[in-house]
């Protein structure tokens, strides 16, 4: 018989504990302990995704309750699948995915970098570089729509004093093609501290000796770096482009508060899309579906992504 | 004969207090947007209160809420609301959700008659299917979508001649969608009083109905329709018909010359902020709001003039306004019913407009008085003579927001043009009706 995680908790529980308890035996112990976490787990988890499944495969709306429910196979699926306006919000995704993750990862990284050498201050600067991501999402969204309000928003007089362009000219979460980069802007200004704080324990967990034998060996600086720095601090960066992603692939609030996935629906990401059809469409059969799809799309990567972070971390 | 009448009168009073014991009194909530309207509810609601013992709760929620919040409540079967003024579009998927009351009996048991209220109104607020006997509201709040402006500017010297060597005609309220237009396109970017100034705030809102509400404003006056046929869903040549087409492209026209820059999310609240702080001379808005509008006391009083939406091809408003229903999830129906009964009377009608709601009374608006009654008396009379809803249908949701989304891809994301937005409207809206059996 196969040895189970139950048998291990059965073998750790003391002896003393199943012997005042009569006629049970350590292992059904165990299990009673277990159960209630295993319940709770399959009534939050599991079963709503089994329900998922099975409401993808009928056009059920849940604000229709007097409403014929017909199972119609694959239709939700095939629909999605085929519906250009939905290959727009992926494409709007990973626009927003690519980059947000690329600034954040380049930024963060160098501001690690800046903050690991030791001078004074930097204490107070890692505080004050962390501030925003300490704020709601909701807070930081209203608060950048009136920074980039053209006629009294700040953001708009900044660009302006560096470059001599009305500041009444430009809207940027009214264009069609600034839009997506004003949501790239505030994402990766709240979210950068994040990526800083995890390369910051990256570049803390280097020992100093691999840089004094560096340096003994006459390594240069640049060197050091590539094939030092870069190499160990490497696999807690990929953890933070699996967090982010991940992060970043359900992103709802933030671009709600400030674009709304307007103009148009240039903004609208996959998240909001699935809002729409789900609680204000009503369509639940169809966002089932559509939930489905992209619970194993972010499934699917995420495990070809962890396979090699796993790889990174065992060279 | 003394003990007699003390014996007839204690048995008179103790048969009235029978009967006010009987009539239970109840904690009452009615439900609906939190707007100027619904503060002079609350006060007209106190005489309700003092005539029948009941105490009545208000649940206001924000305009941009109030959808998600009321509807939610509905569909899990709430016990929240007792009374609800819901959008006129709830209307169907309040009947055959069973969600709403149907009133018909308690109309006839009470001798309250659908034709003491505009049959526009009636039609809008009160009925599923569309023109048939079927009530399950009592019309409550007329509205339509109307147009104020800055009457001080307008009434400028300088401005008036300026706009007179431009146009060669005296600047006026305007009457038609292309003066509105050249109006508009006047005032925007004029300095007034050494501040740069715009044309009009407009509907542009993405998420929940806003430009919908605002694009069709202009896109019904040019000829705009749902359908041929009405009730066959037949909507190739309606919807998509070069009037409509014309239309389309005139709001656009609008909003891209005619209003402040960044004003691509914008609904009732954006435009009143819009007005009130003098960035704009024009602005869109229900009539709802035009009577605080005139009381305040920076643009409004002499400063402010009202006009009905303008037509082209046709006259026509954009309907907004509300009926009340009583929530079949209601365990105090009968006490909701005796609102209903008490807000139906022709005086409570009269006091509900006097406090700055829109009666829907024929005795109130057909009155001689009405028209001066206030400032915008006569422009309400008007748009409620031509207004035009959406469709009521229990899926208007998923029609309402492909609208929003085709109508915002093109006007303000610069997307395609109007005759594809209205064809992939049609595709849209043709796949729901499929979806519901109706094709």
């Amino acid at each position: 018989m196969a040895v189970t995680p139950i048998d291990h908790v059965a073998k750790a529980t003391p002896p003393s504990v199943a012997s005042k308890i009569r006629g049970l035996s350590d292992r059904t112990i165990a299990w009673l302990f277990v159960a209630p976490t295993i319940f709770l787990l399959l009534a939050v988890n599991i079963f709503p995704l089994i329900w998922t499944i099975n409401l993808s495969f009928t056009n059920f709306r849940a604000n229709r309750p007097n409403r014929e429910v017909d199972y119609i196979g694959l239709r939700n699926y095939e629909r999605i699948l085929t519906d250009g306006d939905i290959w727009l919000t992926m494409q709007a995704t990973a626009h927003f995915l690519f980059w947000t993750i690329f600034l954040q990862v380049l930024i963060g990284f160098t501001l690690a970098w800046l903050i690991n050498r030791k001078f004074k201050g930097n204490d107070l600067w890692t505080t004050l570089i962390v501030l925003p991501m300490m704020l709601s999402p909701a807070v930081v969204g209203n608060f950048w729509t009136f920074l980039y309000q053209p006629q009294i928003g700040l953001f708009n007089y900044g660009i302006s004093f560096l470059t001599g362009v009305d500041p009444s000219s430009f809207q940027m979460i009214g264009d069609v093609a600034l839009a997506p980069w004003a949501i790239v802007i505030v994402d990766t200004w709240m979210w950068t501290p994040f990526v800083m704080l995890i390369c910051l324990a990256g570049l803390r967990s280097i020992p100093d000796y691999i840089y004094e034998a560096a340096e003994i060996d006459r390594a240069s600086k640049w060197r050091q770096f590539w094939t030092i720095t870069i190499p160990m601090v490497l696999p807690f960066l990929m953890l933070a482009v699996l967090f982010r992603g991940i992060e970043n692939f359900k992103m709802f609030d933030l671009v709600v508060q400030l674009t709304g996935g307007g103009p148009g629906s240039v903004t609208e990401l996959t998240s909001i899309n699935l809002k729409r059809e789900a609680f204000e469409k009503w369509r639940t059969g169809y966002a089932s579906a559509y939930a489905i799809i992209l619970f194993v799309t972010v499934f699917g990567l995420a495990s070809i992504y962890v396979k090699a972070l796993n790889k990174v971390k065992e060279r | 004969m003394k003990t007699a009448n003390l014996l007839a009168a204690t048995a008179l009073v103790a048969a009235s207090g029978l009967t006010a014991t009987n009539a239970q009194a109840e904690d009452l909530t009615l439900c609906w947007a939190a707007w100027d309207p619904a503060n002079a509810l609350v006060e007209l609601s106190k005489e309700f209160e003092a005539e029948y013992g009941h105490t009545m709760n208000f649940e206001f929620v924000p305009w941009p809420n109030f959808a998600d919040r009321m509807l939610n409540e509905l569909n899990s079967g709430g016990k929240l609301c007792d009374l609800l003024i819901g959008d006129s579009q709830w209307i169907g998927g309040g009947a055959e959700n069973g969600h709403y009351v149907k009133l018909n009996e308690f109309f006839d048991k009470e001798g309250i008659s659908m034709d003491d209220f505009a049959p526009a109104t009636v039609y809008a607020y009160s009925t599923w299917p569309k023109g048939t006997p079927n009530y399950y509201a009592l019309p409550a709040m007329g509205d339509a979508n109307g147009w104020f402006y800055r009457k001080d500017w307008f009434e400028m010297p300088e401005i008036q001649a300026a706009f007179k060597e431009k146009h060669g005609r005296d600047l006026a309220p305007p009457k038609t969608q292309a003066e509105l237009l050249e109006v508009a396109q006047f005032f925007q970017e004029r300095e007034i009083d050494g501040q740069v100034r715009y044309g009009a705030s407009i509907f542009t809102e993405r998420g929940s109905e806003g430009i919908t509400m605002g694009a069709t404003s202009s896109m019904y006056p040019f000829g705009f329709k749902y359908e041929m046929t009405p009730g066959k869903y037949d909507m190739e040549g309606a919807v998509n018909s070069p009037e409509a087409v014309a239309g389309l492209e005139f709001y656009k026209e609008l909003y891209k010359t005619g209003t402040p820059p960044g004003y691509t999310d914008s609904y009732m609240e954006q435009s009143l902020d819009a007005f009130k702080s003098g960035q704009v001379a024009m602005a869109m808005n229900w009539f709802a709001f035009f009577p605080g509008l005139y009381a305040d006391p920076d643009v409004g009083g002499d400063k402010i003039g009202f006009f009905v939406n303008p037509g082209q091809n046709v006259e026509a408003s954009t309907l907004g306004g509300q009926g009340i229903s009583v929530v079949a999830y209601s365990d105090k129906q009968d006490a909701a019913l005796e609102y209903i009964k008490w807000f139906a009377q022709p005086s409570v009608q009269k006091k509900w407009w006097d406090l700055g709601g829109y009666s829907c009374h024929v005795s109130v608006l057909s009155d001689p008085g009405f028209p001066d009654s206030a400032p915008f008396a006569s422009d309400f009379l008007l748009a409620m003579d031509n207004v035009k809803d959406f469709w009521q249908e229990p899926a208007y949701a998923e029609l309402l927001l492909a609208m929003q989304k085709r109508l915002h891809d093109y006007v303000v994301a610069d997307q395609g043009t109007a005759q594809e937005a209205l064809d992939k409207l049609i595709e849209d809206w043709t796949e729901t009706f499929e979806d519901e059996g109706k094709l």
